[in-house]
This record gives structure tokens, sequence and C-alpha cells, in this order.
């Protein structure tokens, strides 16, 4: 599969969005490791921009970033992709129903479901595009950016991928350890247009390499399934070619030929 | 792209409150028996119905695979034993090879059920869970594929679709673009949910859910009834269909960009997604003889379905919803949905609303209730739409 990527975005430790990041990203400006801290979504009313938890702003302060200028926006097609959801709130049910008295709030519950984050941008730019929201535990980013690319290579769609992950509350983080947030965004079209670079993407059955770097910017994957998309932004940001393995599943991986336009 | 549509359907599965089996739903809807019933899952508030699948006891997964136990995954794994789907899927691996079959399953909560029990058999003062709780073989959404995928020896993407209640209908739509984009020659697609205390007290805490069988379209509606279930479909090319099979025709999708948990009032989004479908299956409103509802009983959503139906079809199209039979199975209502469309064009049929006299009178769409009717039927459009504002439509039946 053939695909363009114009838009892209990055939120995540020591990447404070794609700008202030390409430099790092490529290599040129040394990384240094800061707290990433996702603001209130501007593009949401007040009263729901209040009630986000990080996981959405992460979300949202991706998918923000990377359809910046794009003047077709609302007709983008969107991949959600996370492994964890919004675990904050996920947890918060469970401890609600596992304390005596304790009761789930109907926002608490519409808020939970996976896609939540998928229905808070298109209520917020106002759009009726078709959204796919995905799990995918390690793999997660790879299964992103090959449903992606299916709906791009498929139905000739502009899509846009956002991918992002939070750290789950306890006692849920101990089972599932995610070390600080990261989210990621990109804007996939069927033509060159544009575009910053052509990704080629190749499922491929066998494991994919397991290893990072022990510290620095490419240890961040260890910490976050989602920065495993950092390979891929690294190509992007030093326009360069390159051959990204990105896993899908223990016994999988995506392999994402980057070439720059 | 047209490209992408018709699909074979080489193989279908369902489980529902009836049990194992295509068999088992096709005779109660034709009977109009219902499987729902007084809930008796531990836990769940007072004085509501639930259509909880029987056997689970008995559905564990094979030893070495023994870490994905959970009431979602047993779920699955009867879906496999049920309709020989388990072996269908075999021939069809040696037919493509392992990697050549990817694996697109819906779920809006996997196996969560095993992290509620978790919780609860807590230590008294231990603020972690017991060591055998494993959260990414279960309560994590890809335990559900990378179950399925395990117990088949199947090697090609795995997906975790989760959309709410519109999971199980769009992951079939993933699984048909996997197939189109050539990622893969077939795949295998639907969705699996299963009943759990977040699910139940969620929608009490929203106060949708019935308080006795649901009734949807009546007048009286009171609200949903939770079912669980599973709904399985191997969907490979057009030239691989059996001659005079069922086929995927289209499917189509839309979002509401209106609220989290409540339709837009005039149906837009699902106005939206049912013409998405017709135009990928190259269809029009005269071309559907049946369209089954998502239907789930609320005062919201059915009189918004109605609206929307209205918009689109007028009153010349007879619709309905089933989950007067299954209840509402979330994450796997839109793959039994399309199994049960199946089932309408091979029968005939268009069922009734179960429990229900008579249509709202407000309602101005062609709502079958009071009894099933007989009538040929070569085309079902089937809805399903989700918290979120996610919407999806597929249409099932007969080439042109």
């Amino acid at each position: 599969m053939k695909i363009w990527v114009s838009g892209v975005a990055v939120l995540g430790p020591g990447l404070p969005g794609w700008a202030a990041s390409e430099a790092v990203l490529a290599g040129t400006q040394p990384w240094a490791q800061a707290d990433a801290v996702a603001p209130p979504p501007a593009i949401l009313p007040a009263t729901e921009r209040r009630r986000t938890g990080q996981t959405v702003r992460f979300a949202l302060a991706a998918a923000s970033e990377a359809t910046e200028g794009v003047t077709d926006r609302t007709a983008l097609e969107t991949v959600f992709a996370s492994a964890n959801g919004d675990g904050m709130t996920v947890g918060g049910i469970l401890d609600a129903m596992h304390t005596p008295e304790g009761a789930i709030s109907p926002t608490q519950f519409h808020n939970s479901v996976h896609n939540a984050a998928a229905g808070y941008w298109h209520i917020a730019i106002g759009s009726t595009a078709p959204s796919v929201s995905l799990g995918g535990h390690d793999g997660v980013f790879g299964a992103g950016l090959l449903a992606a690319g299916t709906a791009v290579a498929a139905r000739g769609a502009g899509v846009l991928l956002c991918a992002y992950d939070t750290p789950l509350p306890e006692p849920l983080a101990a089972c599932r350890p995610t070390a600080f947030g990261f989210a990621t965004a990109l804007v996939l079209r069927p033509v060159p247009e544009g575009a910053r670079a052509l990704l080629e993407l190749r499922h491929v059955a066998s494991p994919p390499l397991d290893e990072f770097a022990p510290d620095g910017l490419d240890a961040l994957p260890r910490g976050n399934a989602v920065a495993r998309a950092l390979p891929l932004l690294r190509a992007l940001a030093g326009r360069r070619e390159a051959t990204v393995r990105l896993m899908l599943t223990p016994r999988s991986h995506l392999e994402c030929r980057v070439t720059p336009c | 792209m047209s490209g992408m549509w018709p699909l074979a359907i080489g193989a279908r599965s369902v489980v529902t409150a009836f049990g194992l089996g295509t068999e088992a739903l096709r005779a109660a809807l034709r009977e109009r028996r219902t499987g729902l019933a007084p809930c008796a899952f531990p836990g769940a508030p007072e004085g509501i119905w639930a259509g909880e699948v029987p056997g689970l006891e008995d559905a564990t997964p094979p030893p070495e695979l023994a870490a994905y136990d959970c009431r979602n995954n047993r779920i699955a794994e009867l879906a496999l034993r049920a309709d020989s789907f388990a072996e269908a899927v075999a021939r069809a691996r040696e037919t493509y090879g392992a990697d050549r079959i990817a694996v697109v399953v819906g779920t809006s909560t996997a196996g969560i059920e095993a992290t509620e029990r978790a919780y609860a058999r807590r230590d008294a003062g231990a603020a972690g869970l017991p060591a055998d709780f494993n959260y990414s073989h279960t309560h994590d959404l890809f335990a559900l594929p990378g179950y399925l995928a395990a117990r088949l020896g199947l090697n090609g993407p795995a997906l975790a679709v989760s959309t709410a209640c519109t999971s199980g209908a769009r992951a079939v739509m993933e699984a048909a673009a996997l197939i189109s984009a050539g990622v893969v020659d077939a795949a295998l697609a639907g969705g699996v949910d299963s009943l759990c205390r977040l699910t139940l007290h969620g929608f009490n805490s929203l106060e949708l859910l019935s308080r006795g069988a649901c009734r949807p379209c009546a007048g009286d509606r009171d609200g949903i009834v939770i079912g669980e279930a599973a709904g399985l479909l191997l969907l490979e090319k057009p030239e691989r269909a059996a001659p005079g099979s069922v086929l995927l025709l289209g499917g189509g999708a839309s979002s509401d960009g209106h609220h989290m948990s409540s339709p837009h009032p005039d149906g837009l989004g699902a106005v939206g997604a049912m013409r998405a479908a017709l135009s990928a299956a190259g269809l029009g409103v005269g071309d559907i003889d049946y369209i089954n509802l998502h239907g789930t009983g609320t005062r919201a959503n059915d009189a918004m379905e109605d609206r929307a139906v209205h918009h689109l079809f007028g009153d010349a199209v007879p619709c309905s919803s089933t989950k007067g039979w299954t209840g509402h199975t979330l994450g796997a209502s839109g793959a039994i949905e399309a199994v049960i469309a199946s089932l309408c064009v091979e029968e005939g049929l268009v069922p009734g609303c179960l429990n229900v006299a008579a249509p709202d009178p407000e309602f101005r769409a062609d709502v079958a209730a009071g009894g099933n009717r007989a009538k040929p039927v070569r085309r079902v459009l089937s809805n399903s739409f989700g918290f979120g504002g996610s919407n999806c439509a597929l249409v099932v039946g007969r080439a042109a």
C-alpha cells in the first residue's frame, strides 16, 4: 500500500509538539527529558473542556496539531488508536463499583467507551466523517497505521490517524505499566500533493524487532506503546529514507518504507 | 469505492441467549421466542432483565491458552465450536495460508469482567490485584483478536475494533477494507461482548434499562435489555461464494459529531451511515426489502431511527428490531444482526418486533410488530449506532 503523509504531530516527554520537536527528532538538537502535559482542548466548548481528562487531551492535542491549516479537516475519516483507552475513567468506575455505596455517574460511563476521544474530536470540529477506534496492546500504533493506510488504499479516503496512550491508575497500572502520556497524529492521503513523505506499508508475518535503546529519546517506546512510532517520526523529521518496522502482534509487524517528498 | 464489495460469507457463527449456533437463532426467530429473562448475573442492578449466554462453564480455552480465560473469550470459544466455524477457518487456512487471513473483531469491554472479579477478590487492605489476574489476556481489548488468532493458528493482521455498540458492524467494514486493499485474502470478522457490571451499572446510571423484556418501537417502550453474544463471519472474495449464497453487499459509516451519548435527534448520522452503505453496495432505497433496526428500545434511539428510516425510505420498506429476541448485545450486535439479516433472506422473513402488539403511533416508518411477516427478502439493511456518535450500516443479501 502506498500512502502519503502530510500533517504530523507529536506530544510526549521532551517533545512538546511537532514544530518544537522537529530538530530534536531529526537529531540536530539534543533531547532532554521533560514531563509532557496536554493542555485543555481549546476546540471544545468550555463546559466540555473542563471535564476532559489527560487521555482525551493528549488525543485532541495531537489531532489538532496534525490538522492545523488542513482545509478539509471535517472531511477526513479518522482512525483513533489507543491500547489503554481512558484508564482514569475506567479505573474510576471500577473503584466506584467496589466501594460501598459507590455509584457510577452517567458522564463517567459514556466517557469510558474506547471511542470517547474520537467522539469528542468529531463533536469539536463538527465532523460527520466515518471514524474507527482501535485497541492493540503493544502493537497499537502499527495497528492504527495499518487500518488508516487500508482506509486510504481501499476507499481513496483522506484519513487522520491519531494514536495516544496515557498511564492507567493503580491498581491497573501495576498490571499494565505505562510510564508517561504520548500521542502522535498523521494526516494520510492517496495523492502526493502537499505531502512530506511517501509511506509504503506491508504486513510481515514475522516477529517485530523488539529492542530499544537503554535511555534517551529512543528509549521512550519502553514507557508507552504509542511511542513505538518514534522511528517513523524521526525519519519524517529528518526527511530521510528509512525502513521502519512497527509491531502489530508478538508474531507480526508492519514494514513501513519512508521516502521523503 | 465499489471495488470493495460484495464479499462472500464463507462461514458464519453465532452464540446468543439461545445458545450455540445459527439454527437455534433461526428457530427462535421463526417461533417468536425470546431469549431474555430476569437477570441472574451476580452484582447486577436490581430488577433488570438480560440475554445471558448459557453453557459458559464448559467453554474454557484449551490448556495452552488458559491465560486468555475470561467470560468474553469463553463466548468467543463457543462461537468457534458453533456452526463448524473453527473447521471452516481451518479449511480457509489451508487454502490461503495463515499469514493471509486477518482477524478483525469488535468488542466494547473485552474481558473487563475478569478485572471486576479481580477487584472483588482483593485481600482486605491489599492495594494490588491478585497475582493470577492476567490483564493483557483478558481486560485488554486486544485479548479478543489475540485469543482468536492464537486458537485458530492465524498470523495475518489482527485488529481490535472498539466503537461502542457499532464495534461488530464496524469490524466487518475494516475486514472488508483489508481484503480490498490486498493485505489479506480472507478475514474472520465480527464481534463479541459479554455481561459485566460496568456495562449494566453504566446503562442503569443513564436510566436506560428496561424493567422487563425490552419492547423496541413500542409506544410505551422503557429501555434496553443488555445481552451478550458472539457473531463471526468468514469473509472471502466474491468469486469464492457458493452459488446462491447470501453475500455481504456493502457497508457504510458516519459520525454524529453531536453528543457523546445522545443521538442526533433527527438521525442525521444514521441517515449518513445508511446512505453510505447503500452507495457502497451500488444500491438504491428501492433495492432494500427489510431494515433490521438498531432498535435498542430506548425512547431516544427508536424515535431517532424511525425519523432517519422514514427520511430515506418513507413507509415503503418494512423494518423491525430483533433485540426483543437477543437483547442489545453491544459490540456483538452488528455482527449477530448481519447473521440475522442473512437468515431473513434465506427464510423470506420479516421478524416483527417481539413483545410489541403495535408500533409507537408516532412512528412513520413501516415498523413490523405483532407477528412475523412472510415475504421475499433479497436484501437487508442492518443498522448499528453507538456512544461517541458512531454509526454503521451493512447491506446483506443476494447479488443484483
